[in-house]
């Protein structure tokens, strides 16, 4: 700080509280309306403070789901949120670093045309092809399967890119002393360059991990079978059903439930989460 | 393009690693894509039977629809509406982290979470907080006399839907300005205040010039997220509606093709927001480059 301004100082955190408050507020009356019960909704406007049907509600859609709109439990769906988001994160991240590593050490015909390729996936985001892109998975019959919901998520440019970025930050010598002491190309790739992507690894992880996780339009077309709702999307189905007169006690404890586990991530994570997000965009 | 000064002698290894990569990009990016382009020139009769090449008429039809063109409208004040609440509450709360030395950590942990919120959950909460029967704030509005129902208001919509997609962008927004803000040396700061410039001269001469390359970026983001991400906060408080008010393009591509089955006129409304893609990211990396050299 350059100079000390106490009603500025006294400014800046009314401000910061400010925007916590605000920003946290949809959040709290989500909780809050998850612990009451249906009828605390009928009588004009939502409570503001916890009411005590906090267990029931949570139990309910965990182990029951909300049977009037036709909605898996809870626990399914989850369930297939994660592991929709673990895979595609994991594939993400092994297809990308594979390719980086080809395209940075070693020469062939037809390089230029490949990380090209690649790029123009950074240009065609799902919502503008969804169409063609729909009816090519539905030719190959993956329509209502684990591998439908994430093989075509799994291309990434920016992962690549950023694997690219690293390894030409490498130092060149220690490929040198590798080939010296006589590793191929493989060994060289498990035992030096694998262990020192770890950090970021993780970090790309992380911001993986979140974006799978979020997916809704594409879940949302390729899952007509209930057995393969992710949570994000399902919660949708709930309250859309209920449109006229929702069961707001329930559709908000799904909602804290399908927030609960990427927010955990990033508050935990912040370091590694704050490096992903902060390379990935370069 | 650059490589490393030696390489690996291999002939078959780069398209092995490669090739998983490239699979996935040409049957699920390349191939629809253009598949796109193409069907965006035909007309495929109702039942599917017969499909008539007809040149640009997809496009011509599309650019004289008076429902297109309010489409065009509606996305643009979206876009800049989002673009600015995000960027500028965003800013204020990243000079006052930038301000504060240890709390700053905290407040930072704490405003950051919603960057984990998906935008159909977004949408959600602000929906529920602006529901006409029993929503807070339609609430509150009512005590001061104002008529909250986004579903027959068309402003009342797109207040909404720029409420939650703003509320959910903050975050990102806020990490991006507190990196720039945090690359401002302090000398320059320190150098002006001992020279008479007070704090707010200093935010203007010294931090908002040489803060500039980050907030050029996240003008790029702000508007791609806007256009292209904000899908589920659509899809889960209006519809697109009142009367088509919050119809915004990307989700009319899903409306025309999915719900309205018309695959030609899809196409075609796909194929130009694949055009301003492109035009945003040839923009953002003509600026990076430019970035390099100062």
């Amino acid at each position: 700080m350059v100079e000390n301004r106490p009603w500025l100082n006294v400014l800046t955190h009314l401000v910061l509280v400010v925007g916590v408050i605000v920003i946290a507020f949809p959040v709290y009356l989500a909780v809050i309306a998850s612990t009451h019960d249906e009828g605390a909704f009928l009588r004009g406007v939502v409570p503001l403070l916890p009411g005590p049907h906090l267990l029931d509600n949570y139990g309910q859609m965990l182990s029951q789901g909300m049977s009037t709109s036709g909605a898996p439990p809870l626990t399914l769906m989850l369930a297939n949120s994660l592991v929709m988001a673990i895979a595609i994160a994991v594939a993400k991240i092994a297809i990308s670093i594979i390719s980086a590593y080809a395209i940075v050490y070693f020469r062939f015909p037809l390089r230029t045309l490949a990380f090209w390729t690649i790029f123009i996936t950074l240009m065609l985001p799902v919502e503008v092809r969804i169409i063609p892109t729909f009816k090519v998975v539905a030719d190959l019959g993956l329509l209502n399967s684990y591998a439908g919901l994430t093989i075509p998520l799994i291309a990434s440019a920016t992962a690549t890119f950023l694997f690219r970025q690293f390894f030409l930050t490498v130092p060149d010598e220690l490929m040198e002393a590798a080939r010296v002491d006589g590793a191929g190309p493989m060994k060289f790739f498990r035992d030096i360059l694998l262990p020192l992507s770890r950090t970021n690894m993780a970090a790309l992880f992380v911001i993986l991990f979140i974006y799978g996780w979020m997916q809704y339009l594409w879940p949302l077309l390729v899952t007509t079978d209930t057995k393969f709702y992710t949570v994000v999307m399902g919660i949708k189905r709930m309250a859309a059903v209920a449109d006229a007169d929702p069961q707001w006690n329930l559709v908000m404890a799904a909602v804290v439930l399908a927030m609960l586990p990427p927010v955990l991530i990033v508050v935990f994570m912040q370091r590694l989460f704050v490096k992903g997000l902060v390379e990935t965009e370069k | 393009m650059q490589t490393k000064r030696t390489i690996f002698p291999n002939r078959w290894l780069p398209y092995g690693l490669l090739a998983p990569q490239l699979a996935i990009t040409l049957v699920f990016f390349i191939w629809p894509a253009l598949q796109a382009v193409k069907s965006s020139f035909e007309r495929e009769d109702p039942f599917g039977f017969k499909t008539t090449f007809i040149w640009f008429g997809n496009y011509a039809k599309l650019l004289a629809d008076p429902l297109y063109l309010n489409s065009l409208w509606r996305t643009l004040i979206f876009a800049v509406l989002v673009t600015a609440i995000a960027m500028g509450v965003s800013l204020i709360l990243a000079v006052a982290v930038n301000r504060l030395l240890r709390s700053g950590r905290v407040y930072t942990t704490l405003l950051v979470w919603p960057y984990a919120v998906a935008p159909v959950v977004a949408g959600i909460l602000w929906w529920f907080m602006f529901n006409p029967s029993i929503g807070i704030l339609s609430y509150l509005l009512g005590q001061l006399g104002v008529t909250w129902n986004h579903r027959v208001n068309a402003d009342q919509a797109m207040i909404l839907i720029v409420l939650a997609a703003s509320w959910k962008q903050i975050s990102y927004n806020f990490l991006f300005f507190v990196a720039g803000l945090q690359s401002v040396p302090a000398s320059l700061s320190e150098a002006a205040a001992i020279d008479g410039a007070g704090p707010f001269k200093r935010f203007w001469t010294i931090v908002v010039p040489l803060l500039s390359p980050t907030t050029f970026f996240l003008l790029i983001v702000n508007i791609n997220y806007a256009m292209f991400d904000t899908f589920g906060v659509i899809d889960a408080t209006t519809s697109g509606g009142p009367a088509q008010s919050t119809n915004i393009l990307v989700y009319k591509v899903y409306a025309d093709g999915f719900l309205g089955l018309n695959i030609g006129s899809s196409a075609a409304q796909s194929v130009l927001l694949m055009l301003i893609v492109i035009i945003l990211i040839v923009v953002q990396f003509r600026f990076v480059e430019r970035r390099v050299q100062y």
